[in-house]
């Protein structure tokens, strides 16, 4: 069997997929890829299932070498990456040959960077999924040292590139009303959504914790809710006032009062807030949010159709009446 | 509380995607059961649209497509499927079991007994006597995989959450607070009481069922030696940690 083999690891790299949906009554939550979208672009790019495995590598990346030649694509976060010293483009397919290493360093912005592989990573699933899960106790961090065993990929077309927009720098985030929201005064909401947040540095995969200047947020009857269940997306403020959006690898259940909740199409912007990124929410009608999720599912429909062939540049190409596309010597300008 | 009163049961909006249906704003025997065979109807109805349901300690809540059924359609749907009966008279689920999980109370491996005791006004013996024959029942399933919220305990046992959290406790930690037990089934961090620690594991990923426990199953916690309970870790390989379980109904 191909494999990828890890010979460096940055400290939170893990195996994700779309994650197993449909067991909250177990108190299992869905966890899967921190960035969805990314999933997406990377299987877009290698013209694949988008149920396949990648790695998902948080604020850095590591160094890889593969068995056989194989696919790759490189999607979320940008990180500095390159095979043998020659730098790869993001948003881009690629192609590793047996001795040569592919370097992925830190985030240019943004938070989750995707490594994903032609055929996907075939680690054995656990409860229908391959995603690391590790509040659940569920699979673990990826390791220097591994061997990440990869399923089989029959394809074999040259580079592709993705144009994507920045999700990746904070923003503006939308949010509809969720259960507790009214017990938050109009001010408060108000004040609420003239804030300026930042991702907290305790970020992680289970929720963003938000740090802003001035006063925390207060709900009447803050500490005195039964517990109910929890979603990614939610904001739960806590009892000294602090907002969380919580992620894919949040509990199931929490009393905390949520004074809303990010649309899923705005999710990804959340998580992939880097250091010192600037949110900021807005609540919009319930209409406004059904028309961002058919746009988004939309999007992601169609994302597939959209990867390009990457122009290739003839300086990359000393020897052009040599040149094979499968050599993966391919580079790309901006889209 | 034995049928809909104070506003109760409630239909709220949970964001884009969800539905809450509340039973009660404080647990309950009747929300907890009115809840359990709510959620239950929702599935046998399968609703279009609804696509996972779950329930907590008094609510059920209902993930759907809003792209498939319009939430204004299915908040109708799930009024008038409310307005069939009195939920809160409803019978607890079928094929309820009964487990004796041993448990060791106090000592090393569950420090805050001797406090807890205190802040229940008895000693610790008369503690230990008191939890360890009592009949708890699955009200949830919750917060971490296959983990049991566990009541209602005597009215003593109306304890407030720790201000400040025990740093970690570990998997198969029996906890007290608010009149229930919880068993956890990962290490956590908790503003629980620590009193007593089992060896059963209430998540087994790798297991043909890696969620033993279901809401409705009753649970004791006889009280064991910790001779006992280190003979039965050593041994167990099942994650039962020495419980049985017997159907009841």
């Amino acid at each position: 069997m191909r494999h990828l083999v890890v010979t460096r690891a940055g400290p939170a790299m893990t195996v994700q997929d779309g994650g197993r949906l449909g067991m909250l009554m177990e108190g299992l939550s869905r966890g899967g890829a921190a960035d969805s979208v990314a999933l997406a672009e990377g299987a877009a790019l290698l013209g694949q299932s988008v149920d396949l495995a990648a790695l998902e590598m948080a604020g850095h990346g590591g160094a890889f070498t593969v068995s056989d030649t194989t696919r790759i694509a490189l999607t979320g976060a940008p990180m500095r990456a390159d095979i043998d010293g020659k730098s790869l483009p993001w948003n881009a397919s690629h192609v590793i040959a047996p001795g040569q290493t592919l370097t992925v360093g830190g985030c240019e912005k943004g938070t989750y960077g995707y490594l994903h592989l032609g055929g996907g990573i075939a680690t054995q699933p656990i409860l229908g999924s391959r995603a690391a899960h590790l509040v659940a106790g569920i699979g673990g961090l990826v390791q220097a040292g591994d061997r990440l065993p990869l399923g089989p990929d029959a394809r074999t077309e040259p580079g592709l590139v993705l144009g994507v927009d920045d999700r990746f720098s904070g923003g503006a985030i939308r949010i509809v009303e969720s259960a507790q929201s009214a017990l938050f005064t109009a001010s408060e909401r108000a004040r609420f959504e003239a804030t300026d947040f930042t991702r907290d540095v305790r970020a992680n995969r289970m929720g963003v914790r938000l740090t802003m200047e001035g006063e925390g947020f207060a709900a009447d009857r803050q500490l005195s809710i039964l517990s109910e269940v929890i979603v990614p997306g939610d904001i739960q403020v806590t009892g000294d006032g602090t907002p969380f959006v919580l992620l894919p690898e949040c509990q199931t259940t929490g009393g905390y009062p949520r004074i809303g909740t990010v649309i899923p199409a705005d999710l990804p912007a959340v998580a992939q807030a880097g250091p010192g990124a600037l949110l900021r929410f807005r609540f919009v009608s319930f209409e406004e949010a059904l028309e961002a999720e058919r746009r988004h599912r939309t999007m992601l429909r169609d994302l597939p159709r959209r990867p390009r062939h990457a122009v290739r540049d003839p300086r990359d190409m000393p020897d052009l009446l040599s040149y094979r596309l499968i050599d993966g010597m391919i580079s790309a300008h901006d889209t | 509380m034995t049928a809909a009163q104070g506003g109760f049961p409630a239909i709220r909006t949970l964001g884009l995607t969800g539905l809450l249906v509340s039973f009660a704003d404080q647990l309950s025997e009747p929300a907890n059961r009115a809840a359990l065979a709510f959620r239950a109807a929702v599935e046998r109805e399968g609703l279009p649209g609804v696509e996972e349901t779950s329930t907590s300690l008094a609510s059920v809540f209902l993930r759907f497509d809003p792209l498939a059924v319009a939430p204004g359609d299915l908040r109708e749907r799930i009024a008038a499927l409310l307005g069939t009966r009195d939920w809160y008279s409803a019978p607890l689920p079928a094929n309820r079991r009964r487990w004796r999980i041993p448990t060791v109370y106090g000592t090393d491996l569950a420090p805050q007994l001797e406090e807890a005791a205190e802040a229940a006004g008895m000693t610790a013996d008369a503690a230990v006597a008191e939890l360890s024959r009592t009949t708890v029942r699955v009200l949830t399933i919750g917060f971490a995989p296959g983990q049991p919220y566990l009541g209602e305990l005597p009215p003593a046992w109306d304890l407030p959450r720790q201000v400040a959290l025990t740093r970690r406790v570990p998997e198969g930690a029996l906890v007290v607070a608010i009149r229930q037990f919880v068993l956890f089934s990962a290490p956590t961090p908790t503003g629980w009481r620590h009193i007593g620690q089992t060896a059963f594991r209430a998540f087994r990923p790798q297991s043909e069922t890696p969620f033993p426990l279901r809401p409705g199953d009753e649970l004791i916690f006889p009280a064991i030696g910790r001779d006992e309970f280190d003979q039965i870790r050593a041994a167990d390989t099942s994650g039962d940690g020495g419980a049985t379980v017997e159907t009841i109904a």
